[in-house]
């Protein structure tokens, strides 16, 4: 009954949905130029991808723009640190405790639709005009759907699995260990990438809201002097940040849950 | 029966349901020698499940005693190694990984583990698969996976509940033969819950026959047909009979069983 092993797939074959993306990409960016160039689109709102393009010299040598970046992707970082230890921890809190997790849950998801950044000259009041301000408006933001999906990964492992668990006499920290939580992290990671979502837009909002540092204060001052190609160029960089966490997070999740 | 491995004793099991109790199990008692092949079959809602799980240690409400070697258990047992019917590998864990599962948590040396899971790995003939993912295997391999790992925590008795119960009637003969043959070279006492009656002819030594619902012994059928057995066994005359004699037993039960869910269908589409 002995199968023979599958044969594996082409590596070239696991390059090309990066390779239709990045073609995806360029085909807008040129359809955008074509538009923009030929009057569709106001060059006064939007301007030329090629323009943009022009711009990052500029902005990387004149604005700072590698501390900028490093500070909001510090930031992020903080917060992301944040949400995944408090996140998970709170999780586990709530699906461990079901009277808690009945008296609050419905209140942190509350709490995932709530507009926090409009808090934050309360936020500014406590800690001050600086770098926590920011990471802790980011971290209230984003907390919620971390800990929302730690308690649904969490409640949605296999009985099954529980069981085999259990067959083998598992104590409840090995079964929490060993089977619900690498079962469940899954779904936690996805917790975790729209914590993130929500922690970058919190993180360059306030920035941009408070004028302190990283790039959010950066779009905030091109935005201001009128520079459009600038502020676009900016805000690649501010996607550039969310890319490198995605790519961060896929290798983080592939090392910690291997076989998805 | 001298010195059995396993013994029930009087098992009953009741669960309260919205429509009042419900007696799943009732004065079950039988005993499994060293070495034996025992399948329990029935009816689907006669209590075999109940049977497994009140014997695995899964459920703790019961009535009756369990033994292994005279032992009285209440709960999971490092005696009793159970393969259950839902896939039940770790999909995080590669195949090795998987089969180690068992011998990690007695705190043995990575590389002696990895040497005894390949061992096992290759008696459910999966050798060339060991570093695979679940996700990268057929039902039937999965299924074979939790069977190797099982057998690494070396179990005194094998308890499967239905484990082919989810595949096709070709790969379940062609596992059946695999079981047989680890049985046979482990000479592994085993306990099998099934409804598929070709499966347990092909291979106990003994057959209980559970009524429906509440579920209590019938009938308990000495299987005698040669062994080594393998699945050619099934086309002799001999087989042939035995299934027989087993569907004249469960008929009467399995029409009971599909009228009372009909009556039950019709009791909840009533407005």
């Amino acid at each position: 009954m002995n199968a023979a092993a599958p044969a594996r797939r082409e590596p070239l074959a696991g390059y090309v949905p990066a390779a239709v993306g990045l073609l995806s990409a360029i085909a807008v960016f040129c359809v955008l130029e074509g538009l923009i160039r030929a009057g569709v689109i106001s060059e006064y709102i939007m301007p030329p991808p090629s323009h943009v393009l022009a711009a990052f010299g500029r902005v990387i040598t004149e604005e700072h723009i590698v501390r900028r970046f490093f500070l909001t992707i510090g930031e992020c970082l903080t917060t992301g640190v944040m949400i995944t230890v408090f996140g998970v921890a709170g999780g586990v809190l709530l699906h461990r405790y079901k009277l808690l997790q009945q008296a609050v849950e419905t209140w942190v998801a509350a709490l995932a639709a709530a507009p926090v950044v409009l808090a934050y000259p309360l936020f500014m009041v406590i800690f001050g005009r600086n770098a926590w301000t920011i990471i802790m408006i980011g971290f209230v933001a984003a907390l919620p759907p971390v800990i929302l999906k730690t308690v649904e990964g969490l409640a949605g492992t296999r009985k099954v699995l529980v069981n085999v668990g259990r067959s083998f006499n598992l104590s409840a920290s090995q079964q929490f260990w060993k089977i619900m939580l690498p079962a469940a992290l899954p779904t936690i990671f996805t917790g975790v990438r729209l914590g993130l979502i929500f922690a970058l837009i919190n993180v360059v909002g306030v920035e941009f809201l408070i004028n302190y540092g990283g790039l959010g204060q950066l779009i905030n001052d091109l935005a201001e002097r009128y520079d459009l190609p600038g502020t676009y160029a900016a805000i690649c960089f501010v996607i550039l940040v969310s890319v490198v966490f995605f790519m961060a997070l896929e290798r983080a999740e592939r090392w910690l849950r291997p076989g998805n | 029966m001298d010195n059995p491995i396993l013994v029930a004793d009087k098992l009953g099991v009741r669960f309260e349901t919205a429509e009042g109790p419900v007696t799943a199990v009732d004065d079950v008692s039988f005993s499994v020698r060293q070495g034996e092949f025992l399948s329990i079959i029935g009816p689907s809602g006669c209590g075999k499940s109940t049977v497994f799980n009140v014997i695995g240690g899964l459920l703790g409400q019961h009535e009756g005693t369990v033994k292994v070697a005279g032992e009285r258990i209440d709960g999971p047992h490092k005696s009793i190694g159970m393969v259950f019917q839902e896939e039940s590998t770790f999909p995080w864990r590669n195949v090795t990984d998987n089969v180690a599962f068992p011998l990690e948590l007695t705190g043995m040396a990575k590389q002696k583990r990895i040497e005894r899971a390949r061992h096992f790995i290759k008696m459910v003939g999966l050798d060339g698969f060991e570093k695979r993912f679940p996700g990268e295997l057929s039902g039937g391999m999965r299924q074979r996976v939790s069977l190797a790992r099982t057998l690494a925590s070396e179990p005194k008795i094998l308890l499967m509940d239905e484990p082919f119960a989810a595949l096709d009637e070709q790969t379940r003969l062609l596992l059946g033969d695999k079981v047989l043959q680890i049985q046979q070279q482990l000479k592994q006492t085993t306990l099998l819950i099934t409804h598929n009656i070709t499966e347990a002819v092909q291979m106990s030594d003994r057959i209980l026959v559970m009524t429906y619902r509440p579920g209590r012994v019938k009938r308990i059928v000495e299987i005698d047909l040669p062994r080594p057995r393998t699945s050619d066994i099934v086309g002799s005359e001999a087989f042939g009979r035995y299934v027989a004699q087993i569907w004249s037993d469960l008929r009467e039960e399995a029409s009971r069983g599909m009228k009372d869910e009909e009556a039950h269908m019709l009791h909840e589409a009533q407005p």
